[in-house]
């Protein structure tokens, strides 16, 4: 016997238990980010006036805009690689899942960049608590790219995707899932870039 | 993880993944139960010792004294890790894993007539990082730097640069993963596996007091998790997250960037650690509820004024936590504001109360174990939550602020309260998860003392709150003037902390005779309505039932008039 | 969700999907424009949230399909964000509200 409700909604909620599952998750995860954002504002406060400006004037707004683009179409491909799926394209889900490994893949890249052209000037989490919640911040998010990219990986390689022929449904509803585990990495992105880079 | 594959494996389950890796949601519910009550004996043990030092200031702790240096006395910093660890052990590896882990786990899918939790393997990995959690924070204790010892609370600057703290921090980042892969699991469970007819009003008293916790971990965890990984690169990577500048440290001015907060600690920890105080009393009430309505065979007074006051008393634990912080500096603004939604939460938990007592008016009372567990459970925890209001009130709480009137308070609602409460659900469900009954001689052996020796060592807490000793003074207040004429009162406590572990030796005998020897107990042994009664005593290793669960009846259906026997089970047609 | 997922739906779907992704990626060059004007930093973080706020509402409701979803879904939502001002304003008030000796 199955638990009920993986494949098939359950008629008053509407909801499969994955759905349901990942936006609980998802929920803890607005309250994670959420901490570190309130602890933006309040250091912020705390620091002298135009610290932070200061601080933030080292980042490279040019990158992390290419980066943002990146993130975003990434989301797209993810959102095409789950429609590909709902109209039985296997090959076209194989191609979109690749390219957001891909964009996820620059994206990291690019961070890696940013990270070491920083410690080359010898700037660290330990310069200043500007630095300090940037990289937290942005590593946090890093973490979750990394795991995202892993469960991509995942259902993109035979190991997963095989779910595909025996029970097309519950890998699309799977797939769904990591969809919107991975636009809210995306979300979270959305808000660091002006908060850090900008303001 | 197709049908087909699920039936086959259960006949050739090894005992690695019958017994270790079991993704089968009573096996997990024990392994937390067995975990969490090992470490409540540790942590109660701990407290045993520091309860030696304050009575006997000065005196070799008895065989275990070697443990602690050449004068088997607790030095301060050993006595402040004996105290930060108790606390840490207490909350987090004790109260909620059995409150939670263990009776929700065990309970909540057999309440609602599931064959399982939804996400059997997240369950396993919940519990596996729950135990990976344990280990790492007693091993601090083996550590060359020795264990946490800045509080359960881990305040910086003082967190940051004390011992023992690095493993504190990753052991709760590894508690929190636990308690979320966990509370997410039940809030799909509840939602999603109810069976046919068990409508949000038919549910149990105590599986809407797991599902409003459940959201109060799933939210309030997260920032204190941010907070820990903040914490974690102060003390590794050099950032001043919470340190101000110009700190200055053993004479010299500490070298790191500044400007950081001690205050974003504080809020970012109480955000979380105040629902966490309701994550430990909301299960207990709901288990409460399920005894009294069994033992006085009458429905609750008041099941919807329960209900709503048990979500809106979560709802409002998430607006109320710097009460714990009155004494920051907080202007009149903020501090107005949460005196007043913390004297508006008292509200729901006094209706709660209030619902418990008048439920017992007129009902045929069976003083079984469970019950009385149940009973003292209610003036005790009135206590605890009366006490709680001067604390509430910022100009009172100026005083009494971090005096004893606060481990006074919060033990009555923990101790007498919760663990009382918990131990009630062993003694009630026991039948359930083994087909025999625990002995009523020694359950009540086990009882009366108990609760003789609760309010020995937590009473006069009180007096000595009130005369103005702070908490967590390794001399027990010896060194103050003030504190005089209340110190004879430390003997009194140590005496009833030792009795009190002594009281809870027939409780050890019983559990463990009774698995063995115990009365075989039958499906419905206490003749009571919710639908766990309706499975097997076990229930089916997987499948937990023998038959399709249809529910047709509310929860608490006893003595209903023109009726044949006194209780209608939920699942009766 | 599975319900209305019939082929043509799924297309009609692409094409939000594609006119979203085009909105996002002219919000993204305005935000950058934005960030030199000429303004106050206050006038600043709000243009700033706000712009991130509208194509953070795109995403959330084309390609995270909030906005067909169900009443469970956006209750547990809408709960988490209130949860999640009260953190990040409380604390911000608190610095402000000190008391002075």
């Amino acid at each position: 016997m199955e638990v009920p409700y993986i494949v098939k909604e359950r008629e008053d909620t509407g909801l499969i238990n994955s759905k349901l599952g990942i936006w609980v998750f998802l929920a803890s995860e607005i309250m994670l980010f959420g901490g570190l954002f309130s602890a933006y504002i309040f250091l912020r406060l705390a620091a002298a006036p135009g610290e932070f400006a200061h601080w933030s004037a080292e980042l490279s707004v040019p990158l992390a805009t290419v980066n943002t683009l990146v993130l975003i179409s990434s989301s797209v491909s993810m959102v095409m690689a789950w429609a590909s799926l709902k109209l039985n394209d296997f090959p076209k889900y194989r191609m979109y899942m690749g390219i957001t490994l891909l964009c996820a893949l620059i994206f990291l890249v690019i961070k890696y960049f940013e990270y070491t052209g920083k410690f080359h000037h010898d700037i660290y989490p330990s310069s200043s608590t500007f630095m300090a919640i940037y990289f937290t911040l942005t590593g946090l998010h890093g973490i979750h790219i990394i795991g995202g990219m892993i469960v991509m990986l995942y259902f993109w390689l035979p190991v997963g995707s095989k779910m595909w022929d025996s029970q097309p449904e519950h890998f699309a509803n799977r797939v769904e899932a990591l969809g919107l585990y991975w636009h809210f990495v995306d979300l979270v992105w959305i808000f660091l870039f002006p908060v850090l880079y900008l303001l | 993880m197709s049908s087909k594959s699920h039936n086959h494996d259960h006949h050739d389950e090894g005992f690695i993944r019958k017994y270790i890796f079991s993704v089968d949601h009573k096996v997990i519910g024990l392994q937390y139960g067995i975990t969490s009550l090992l470490f409540l004996l540790f942590g109660f043990s701990l407290m045993a010792i520091m309860r030696w030092q304050l009575a006997y200031p000065g005196t070799p702790i008895p065989i275990l004294g070697f443990l602690f240096g050449e004068s088997g006395t607790l030095a301060p910093e050993q006595y402040n890790s004996l105290g930060a660890m108790h606390g840490t052990i207490m909350v987090f590896l004790g109260v909620v894993p059995l409150a939670v882990g263990a009776f929700g786990n065990y309970i909540v899918p057999l309440q609602i007539g599931a064959i399982d939790m939804a996400f059997p393997k997240l369950n396993a990995a919940s519990y596996w990082s729950y135990f990976v959690g344990g280990v790492i924070m007693i091993s601090s204790f083996f550590m060359p730097e020795g264990a946490a010892r800045s509080g359960w609370t881990s305040y910086p600057p003082l967190s940051v640069f004390e011992n023992g703290q690095t493993f504190w921090l990753i052991s709760m980042v590894f508690l929190i993963t636990s308690s979320l892969l966990g509370s997410m699991n039940f809030i799909v469970t509840i939602v999603q596996l109810r069976a046919p007819g068990l409508t949000w009003m038919r549910l149990p008293l105590f599986v809407w007091s797991q599902f409003v916790t459940s959201f109060l971990l799933v939210l309030a965890f997260p920032p204190l998790e941010a907070a820990a990984i903040l914490q974690l690169m102060d003390r590794v990577a050099g950032t001043s997250f919470f340190l101000p500048s110009g700190l200055v440290l053993s004479g010299e001015i500490v070298d790191v960037a500044g400007s950081g907060s001690p205050l974003l600690w504080q809020h970012l920890f109480w955000f979380l650690a105040h629902p966490e105080v309701y994550v430990l009393i909301l299960p207990a009430m709901g288990i409460v509820a399920e005894i009294l309505t069994n033992n006085t065979r009458k429905p609750l007074w008041g099941f919807k004024s329960i209900v709503y006051s048990m979500v809106f008393l979560g709802f409002c634990s998430f607006i109320v936590w710097a009460h714990h912080m009155f004494l920051t500096g907080m202007g009149q603004a903020m501090s107005a504001f949460f005196q007043t939604t913390t004297m508006i939460i008292s509200i729901p938990s006094i209706v709660i109360l209030t619902s418990y007592f008048l439920s017992l008016w007129g009902g045929s009372i069976r003083f079984n174990t469970p019950m009385l567990f149940a009973l003292a459970f209610l003036p005790m925890f009135g206590i605890g939550g009366l006490t709680g209001l001067p604390l509430g009130l910022a100009a009172a709480d100026i005083y009494l602020h971090d005096t004893y009137y606060v481990i006074g308070h919060f033990h009555y609602v923990v101790a007498p309260g919760t663990i009382f409460a918990l131990f009630a659900g062993i003694y009630y469900w026991f039948p359930k998860i083994t087909g025999k009954k625990m002995n009523e001689m020694l359950g009540k052996l086990h009882f009366w003392p108990s609760l003789i020796f609760m309010n020995g060592i937590f009473m006069p807490m009180f007096i000595q709150g009130l005369a103005g000793v702070s908490r967590r003074l390794a001399d027990g207040g010896e060194s103050y003037a003030h504190a005089s004429g209340v110190l004879q009162w430390n003997e009194f406590m140590t005496t009833s902390a030792f009795l009190l572990g002594i009281s809870q030796i027939p409780f050890i005998i019983n559990l463990i005779m009774s698995i063995f020897s115990g009365e075989k107990a039958g499906r419905n042994p206490w003749d009571s309505t919710t639908v766990e009664w309706a499975a097997p005593s076990p229930p089916l290793a997987h499948v937990n039932f023998d038959s399709e669960i249809t529910v047709h009846h509310s929860a608490y259906e006893y003595s209903v008039p023109d009726s044949k026997k006194d209780f209608i089970p939920q699942t009766e047609h | 969700m599975s319900s209305d997922h019939d082929i043509s739906s799924i297309q009609d779907h692409i094409r939000v999907y594609l006119i979203v992704f085009g909105a996002l990626a002219v919000l993204t060059i305005v935000t950058v424009i934005a960030s030199y004007l000429e303004i106050s930093t206050s006038e600043g973080i709000f243009l700033a949230l706000i712009i991130a706020s509208m194509k953070a509402s795109l995403v959330a409701a084309y390609f995270m399909h909030l906005i067909s979803e169900r009443n469970t879904i956006i209750w547990i939502l809408l709960l988490t964000v209130v949860f999640f001002f009260v953190m990040l304003f409380l604390p911000l008030i608190s610095y402000t509200d000190q008391v002075h000796i």
